[in-house]
This record gives C-alpha cells, sequence and structure tokens, in this order.
C-alpha cells in the first residue's frame, strides 16, 4: 500500500487552548481509515487541518501523494483530491439531484450552462456507486440517506482520492446504515481513502481497516481494526471503564402509573397494550418509522389516538393537548432537541424555567430575578450541568449539557411519567453516561420513565422492561437479565 | 400523462394561471371595455415600471436577499439621466446605457454592506432607501422636470398600426418590460451566475464552503436590481413626459408583493420568471379589473392588499400541505426501507 496523506507533529492551539498536540497519522490509499474520539478531542480541527480550513502550528509537516505542502489551502486540498462530506451534507435544497451533484460545473468558462453535459456527469456519478435517483428530483424532497448518496456524488464528480466522511450515520436507520458500509467498501476497492468519523463503534468496527483514536488532542494511538471491539475503544477515548450489570429488578410490586389500551390510530400505531409502574424504566426500540416517537406524541396529547384508552392511577384521561398532558404530570424529552427541545440562542436559565414560569411568577406576573437565578442553580447543581454562566446561551454548550438542560426544564415540573425519545442521540459516552446514572436516580425517586431508543445497548443496559415495536405493534417484551444485545437485536429486525 | 398532471399541479405557477385566467373571463363578462386591443395596450403599458421591477426583484429574492430600495434609485437616475439628456441631448440607446449604469453603482452599494458589514438586507434597503431619496429631494427642493428631450414625445411605436381613432404598436414600454423578463430568464436558467445564486440562495453555507465568490454574486444581484430600476425608471419617464422626484418611492412594496405572488420565497432559493410575471399580471389585470368595473379609487388599496392576502395565504396553505404529504412519503420510505 502507497500512502497518501502522511502528518507529522500536527498541533493546533486557539486562544490558550490546544486542540490538538502533537498529532502524526498516516492515511493509506483505499483504506478505510476510521477517526474516533469524544466531542473536544480533536477530531473536526485534524479534519479541518486535512481539508486546508485551518493552518497547523509551526513545526507541521503535510504529505499528499508524496508531495510535502507546505501551507494547504481549502483550494489546493481540492486539487489534491481531498473531499470533506459535513455532517448537514452541504447540499441545495431547493436544487434538482442533477445540479447538486454536478454544481462544479457551474463553476469557470464558458458562463452558459450546459445541462446536457450536467446531466451526463452526474449520472456517471450515480452509476459509479450504482445507484440510481431520479436526476430531476428537488433535493429538498429526498430522504436523508438519499441525501446523503448525492453528496457522496458531487465529491466523486470532484474526482475524490480521500474522502473524509463527518458522522455520516447519526441520522440513518439501520438498513441505510448498511447500505452506506457497503458503498464505503465499493470506493474502497476503486482505490478511494475514506475517513470515516463516528460516535457509533460498532459501525466504525464493521468498516474500518484501522482505527485513529484522539483524547483531548493528543493521539492514543492507531489500531489495526480487527483487534479492537467497541468496550476497548470506548475505554481508548475516555481512558475509562464502563460496566453496567444486568441484576434483576422487581418492580411488579410498584403501582401501576400510566396504562394504556388497545390504543390506535391509523397508520402510526395499532392496538398498544403496556403499563408503566413508579420508578420503572420502561425502553421501548423498535426501527425508525415502528411507530415509537408517534406514540410517545399521543402519551404527550400531541396527537389523539383513534381508538384505546389511556388510564393514569387507572384512572382514564383525555389529553386534549400537551397542556393537559403536562399538567397531569406526563413530559416529553424529544429526541430532536436542537429544534424542539431547546431556544438554542436564548440564556441557560430561561431555558431551564419556561417550564414553571407560572409557577415562580410573583406580583404582576414577573418573576423576580432571585427566585429565577435561585431555581435554575437548583437544576443546574442537581444535574451537574457544566456552565461558566448561567446567562450564556444553551448554543454553547456540548450535546451532552444541551441534553441536561432539556432535561432540568422538564423535571422543574416534577413530572410522574417521563417519557425519554433517544435521550442521547448526538451526546458522546461520557456525557452518556452521566444522564442514565440522571435517568436512573430519577427512577428510584419513584418517577416512571419510558426511554425511546434505537440503540439496543441503552435500553438494554438501562432499563427494568423492554418492549419492541414493529410496523406499529408491540412485538415483543423482554427481561434485560434473561436477553443479550444479539438476540434484542434480532427481535427489533424480525 | 397522469405523472405530467401529477408535476403540474403541485406547482404554484399553475394555479396563479388558472386563477388569472379565472379573473380575466371574470372581467371579460362583467366589463365590456376589459377584453380589448385598447385595454390591453394600456395594461402593458401602464404598469410597465412595476412589471420592469419584478424582474429585477425575483433575481434578489432568489439568491436569499431583499431590496426596497430600488424606487429611491429609480428616482434618482431618472432625475439625473433626463437632466443629462436634456443637457447633452443623447439618444435612447446611450440614455438607457447611463441610466442602467448608474442604477447598477447604487445598486451595489447595498451589496457592499449586506456582505461585508453582514447586516440584513432588509436593514440596509431600508437605509439606503430613506439616503438615496433624501439626497434627491434635498438636491432638487422636489421641484419637477418638466422639459424633456423631443424624442420623447415620439418615443418609438414599431408594428403600428391603426384600430378605430387610435393607433397600436410596440412601444418603449414593452419592450423594457419584455427585454427585462427575457434577459433574467436567461440570466436565471442559462447561466453559470444564474445557477450560482439560485444555490446561494438555497444554502448559503453549503455555498460558502464550495468556494462561491458571495460577494461578487451579491454585487451582480443587487447591482442587477439597480439596472433593472434605471431602467424601469426611463419608461416611466417617457410615458409621463416629465420628472416628479416624490411619485416612485412607495411602489416598492406592490413589487415586492407582486413577487412574493408569484412563488418566490422570501427565504431564497425559489422562484421563477414565469411565476413572477403570473404574480405581477394578477395584481395588475386585478387594479385594472376593478377600474374599469366602476369600484370608487379609495377602495383599490384595501381590495388589493386584501386579495394580496387571500393569494399568499393560500400559496402558503397549499405549501404546508405538499409538505406534509412528503413527509409522510418519505416515512413510508423510510419504513419501507427498514421493513
Amino acid at each position: 500500500m502507497t500512502a497518501f496523506l502522511k502528518l507529522y507533529a500536527i498541533s493546533r492551539r486557539f486562544g490558550g487552548v490546544t486542540a490538538l498536540s502533537n498529532v502524526d497519522m498516516t492515511l493509506e490509499a483505499g483504506e478505510v481509515h476510521c477517526l474516533v474520539g469524544e466531542n473536544g478531542s480533536g477530531k473536526s480541527t485534524l479534519i479541518k487541518i486535512i481539508s486546508g480550513v485551518q493552518t497547523p502550528e509551526p513545526g507541521a509537516q503535510i504529505i499528499i501523494a508524496g508531495r510535502d505542502v507546505a501551507r494547504l489551502t481549502p483550494q489546493e486540498s481540492t486539487r489534491f483530491g481531498i473531499q470533506v462530506i459535513y455532517q448537514d451534507l452541504s447540499l441545495f435544497p431547493n436544487l434538482t439531484v442533477a445540479e447538486n451533484i454536478a454544481i462544479n460545473s457551474h463553476f469557470g468558462r464558458p458562463h452558459l450552462v450546459r445541462w446536457a453535459e450536467l446531466r451526463k456527469s452526474a449520472e456517471e456519478a450515480l452509476g459509479k456507486i450504482g445507484v440510481t435517483l431520479d436526476l430531476d428530483a428537488v433535493v429538498g424532497n429526498l430522504t436523508i440517506a438519499n441525501r446523503q448518496l448525492v453528496a457522496i456524488c458531487r465529491a466523486l464528480t470532484a474526482d475524490a482520492k480521500l474522502l473524509i466522511m463527518d458522522e455520516p450515520t447519526a441520522s440513518l436507520t439501520r438498513t441505510e446504515v448498511n447500505r452506506l458500509l457497503d458503498l464505503v467498501r465499493a470506493l474502497k476497492a476503486q482505490g478511494i481513502c475514506i475517513m470515516f468519523v463516528s460516535h457509533r463503534l460498532d459501525e466504525v468496527l464493521e468498516v474500518a481497516d484501522r482505527v485513529t483514536v484522539l483524547r483531548d488532542g493528543n493521539k492514543v494511538g492507531t489500531y489495526s481494526a480487527g483487534e479492537m471491539n467497541d468496550k476497548k475503544l470506548a475505554v481508548l477515548m475516555t481512558g475509562k471503564q464502563f460496566t453496567y450489570d444486568l441484576r434483576e429488578i422487581d418492580i411488579s410490586c410498584r403501582p401501576v402509573v400510566l396504562s394504556v389500551e388497545g390504543l390506535t390510530r391509523q397508520g402510526e400505531y395499532d392496538n398498544i397494550d403496556f403499563e408503566l409502574r413508579e420508578g420503572e424504566i420502561l425502553g421501548l426500540t423498535g426501527l425508525l418509522g415502528s411507530g415509537r416517537t408517534e406514540l410517545a406524541l399521543t402519551l404527550f396529547g400531541i396527537t389523539r389516538p383513534e381508538r384505546g384508552k389511556i388510564f393514569l392511577d387507572a384512572a382514564p384521561i383525555t389529553l386534549r393537548s400537551n397542556q393537559d398532558a403536562i399538567n397531569a404530570g406526563i413530559v416529553y424529552v424529544s429526541e430532536d432537541r436542537l429544534t424542539l427541545g431547546l431556544v438554542l440562542d436564548q440564556p441557560i436559565s430561561s431555558n431551564t424555567i419556561v417550564t414553571v414560569l407560572q409557577h415562580l411568577a410573583g406580583r404582576l406576573n414577573l418573576v423576580p430575578s432571585l427566585i429565577r437565578r435561585d431555581t435554575v442553580d437548583r437544576w443546574v447543581k442537581e444535574l451537574s450541568i457544566k456552565v461558566s454562566n448561567i446567562e450564556s446561551a444553551v448554543r454553547t454548550l456540548s450535546g451532552g449539557n444541551q441534553q441536561r438542560v432539556v432535561l432540568a426544564k422538564w423535571l422543574a415540573r416534577k413530572p410522574r411519567v417521563l417519557i425519554l425519545d433517544s435521550p442521547t442521540v448526538g451526546v458522546d459516552i461520557m456525557a452518556k453516561d452521566g444522564i442514565y446514572e440522571i435517568v436512573k436516580s430519577l427512577a428510584a425517586e419513584g418517577v416512571a420513565i419510558l426511554m425511546i431508543s434505537d440503540e439496543i445497548p441503552e435500553v438494554l443496559y438501562h432499563s427494568h422492561r423492554i418492549l419492541v415495536m414493529r410496523e406499529g405493534r408491540l412485538s415483543s417484551e423482554h427481561r434485560p437479565h434473561e436477553t443479550d444485545e444479539h438476540r434484542l437485536m434480532a427481535a427489533v429486525n424480525a | 400523462m397522469h405523472e405530467m398532471l401529477k408535476r403540474l399541479r403541485s406547482k404554484n405557477e399553475f394555479w396563479l394561471a388558472i386563477v388569472l385566467l379565472g379573473l380575466v373571463v371574470f372581467f371579460s363578462f362583467t366589463a365590456p371595455a376589459f377584453f380589448t386591443i385598447g385595454n390591453l395596450n394600456d395594461l402593458l403599458t401602464q404598469n410597465a415600471f412595476t412589471g420592469i421591477l419584478c424582474a429585477g426583484l425575483i433575481v434578489v429574492l432568489i439568491a436569499g436577499g431583499i431590496d426596497i430600495s430600488f424606487t429611491a434609485t429609480a428616482s434618482v437616475v431618472q432625475y439625473a439621466a433626463v437632466t443629462l439628456a436634456n443637457m447633452y441631448g443623447m439618444n435612447w440607446i446611450i440614455l438607457l446605457v447611463i441610466a442602467g449604469g448608474l442604477g447598477a453603482i447604487m445598486g451595489t452599494i447595498n451589496a457592499f454592506f449586506v456582505v461585508k458589514f453582514r447586516i440584513h438586507s432588509i436593514i440596509v434597503s431600508i437605509a439606503t432607501l430613506n439616503i438615496f431619496y433624501g439626497l434627491l429631494i434635498f438636491i432638487t427642493s422636489g421641484n419637477y422636470i418638466t422639459t424633456v428631450p423631443d424624442y420623447f414625445y415620439d418615443g418609438i411605436n414599431w408594428l403600428e398600426f391603426q384600430l378605430g381613432r387610435r393607433s397600436y404598436g410596440i412601444n418603449l414600454q414593452m419592450v423594457l418590460l419584455f427585454g427585462s423578463f427575457i434577459l433574467t430568464a436567461f440570466i436565471l436558467k442559462a447561466t453559470n451566475i444564474g445557477r450560482q445564486i439560485y444555490a446561494m440562495g438555497g444554502n448559503p453555507d453549503a455555498a460558502r464552503r464550495l468556494g462561491f465568490s458571495i460577494f461578487r454574486l451579491n454585487l451582480f444581484v443587487y447591482g442587477y436590481m439597480g439596472f433593472i430600476a434605471g431602467i424601469a425608471s426611463i419608461a416611466h419617464a417617457q410615458l409621463q413626459l416629465n420628472v416628479t422626484p416624490t411619485v416612485l418611492v412607495g411602489r416598492e412594496l406592490t413589487v415586492l408583493a407582486a413577487v412574493v405572488l408569484g412563488g418566490a420565497s422570501l427565504m431564497g432559493g425559489v422562484g421563477t420568471v414565469l411565476g413572477t410575471i403570473l404574480g405581477v399580471s394578477f395584481l395588475c389585470v386585478l387594479q385594472n379589473g376593478l377600474i374599469i368595473l366602476g369600484l370608487p379609487a379609495r377602495w383599490e388599496g384595501a381590495v388589493t392588499g386584501l386579495v394580496i392576502l387571500i393569494a399568499v395565504a393560500a400559496s402558503a396553505l397549499e405549501g404546508s400541505r405538499q409538505m406534509n404529504m412528503r413527509r409522510a412519503s418519505r416515512k413510508g420510505q423510510e419504513a419501507g426501507a427498514a421493513a
């Protein structure tokens, strides 16, 4: 194998903070190389240096295709065939598939668009990865998975030799992930080097030849993927050992808080029965589109069931709106915290107390600033949210801390039933662990928790009972100590 | 065939064309003077100023910006160009080149502040509108120019024919109106810069990452708007045969309404020349028809506003309905893929 890219002594400081320190790395032509590390470990900085967006500190050396590149600019990086597919894909939602793929033909001379050529080059790129898409479809109407294919094709038309994919699997279903991994293998066979950046360690290992681990800006090491497993990787990334035991905890004697009978909503979920007890963590898993989130939205009063009943403390209740649900003590933490759960540009304090404003309000319906600060401080302490200033925007927090703010916002309402939808999406391992701790202590205090997730280990290691949903129905029930990841996975994909 | 119909029905232009057709049919039956060559001639001539401006504004909206300073630009250009023409006696071509050029320069001032200082274009253009207009009124004291070059009185009259007592033909207003729309359509559809404008409006961050020259694109976009404003001002001056500095400012929102009615999105990236033509035609036919029907002039503003509101609300409703359908079908695809 020949090295496509060699990096020596790459460091980068921002002000007083060291983002990368003395990192060496080699990328071989035609290899799949995974870059893993927690948030803030320096992954993005390294990508930016390879793509020429940022320059490393003096003393670094970058060798691409055998040439020593003294100063790498974005243009030069592109000329060497380095293409980055960012997590947001950077596509143009208003343009067609053909135009997005061949967007580079809109540069240079002649200044007129040659539509026939443009379509042809788009078609060729799609052909290269063996995919057919409607060239005239508007990209904004495609599924995320198909958009990703468009982004990959665009990179291929730019003659990519190194394709860097930043968190490519974050919003894909399992089947789509498998298809993507197949595609990565096919590109590799064409001699393209692929650098894969991902949080999901099991996927990393499925496809990678080698794995480089970063921690706090330092390179921990580069390992052959064959000798790794996700537990070892997690230890290397965090420097901490995580063990979860699967003891049976009997909660059948506790009173039932929430139960549903025959709940049905056409096209979403069908004939759902379950009980949720005080202090219970009930895991709910299933594929995307299996009706998990739709069911949660009904329990939160956003949509109404067509048939069936919901009982709270054995008494039937009707939820006309989420306001009704909140008043009944049922709260829902959305999987999409960025758009639904938080007002990103507003301060941490306002985000935290928004659900309890009317309880805090005093004379003239104003919230005294002292009470406001006390309340926020209490929750920040309770959930160990790492903040320097409670008045800074939520946007400035890491994913894990943002999720804690969402939790704080709802916990301030002292809920009886807490519905968590994919509570650790986009949160790294350390912070995940913190969130599980919070969930467990809430359950210990008697809150009934319904935890929805498509990560099998998440529901397996952190619930008392697991329900699997398939095509709108509850297909099976499992007890953590009686099953394992493989069996649970099989039940989900059955 | 069915597929084509479905595609057609999902387009804003299709519905707008139907409503426009309905409006034309309605007025044709209720107002005998409406469906005549004479009225068509008047419609095109009287509304050329508004129409030409639409051809410029659609480009700004697609680019993801907004501009309301163009009426002030037009006022300044009109005053300056006609003054120069009175002094030096130039022909149409030179006059239009000067007017377009001066307008383009004024337009690029907007681009400079929008890009270099990252100020929202609506704020920038409110400011430039007031600066341009304020300076014009200060310098001219609001005085009319009542003399125009002799060739203004002749105008241009191509393919003239006699019908009854009046003679009809292609006049300067029509040439500039059609010319502007053809030019805009050509730029948007057939040139690299036009496609880059669409892309930038659709996702400015991605455009920046892919190395688009955002500043140059915006210079072009706002410069083109200024150029078009300059051209429109000459069409207006030739029709009025005088220059009144106060008469143009205030029409910018009608132009904006027409373009938005035509399906352009204020969020950028979306809009077509055909839609714009239909949008402005709809507004102009409505006003024209109401006048012929004898609706008191004091009602006209309120009725026009109401119709704009209904039309835009209907199109927004249709948009969100389609979005839901798309989401549902996407979900179906995903579930299907998962299963």
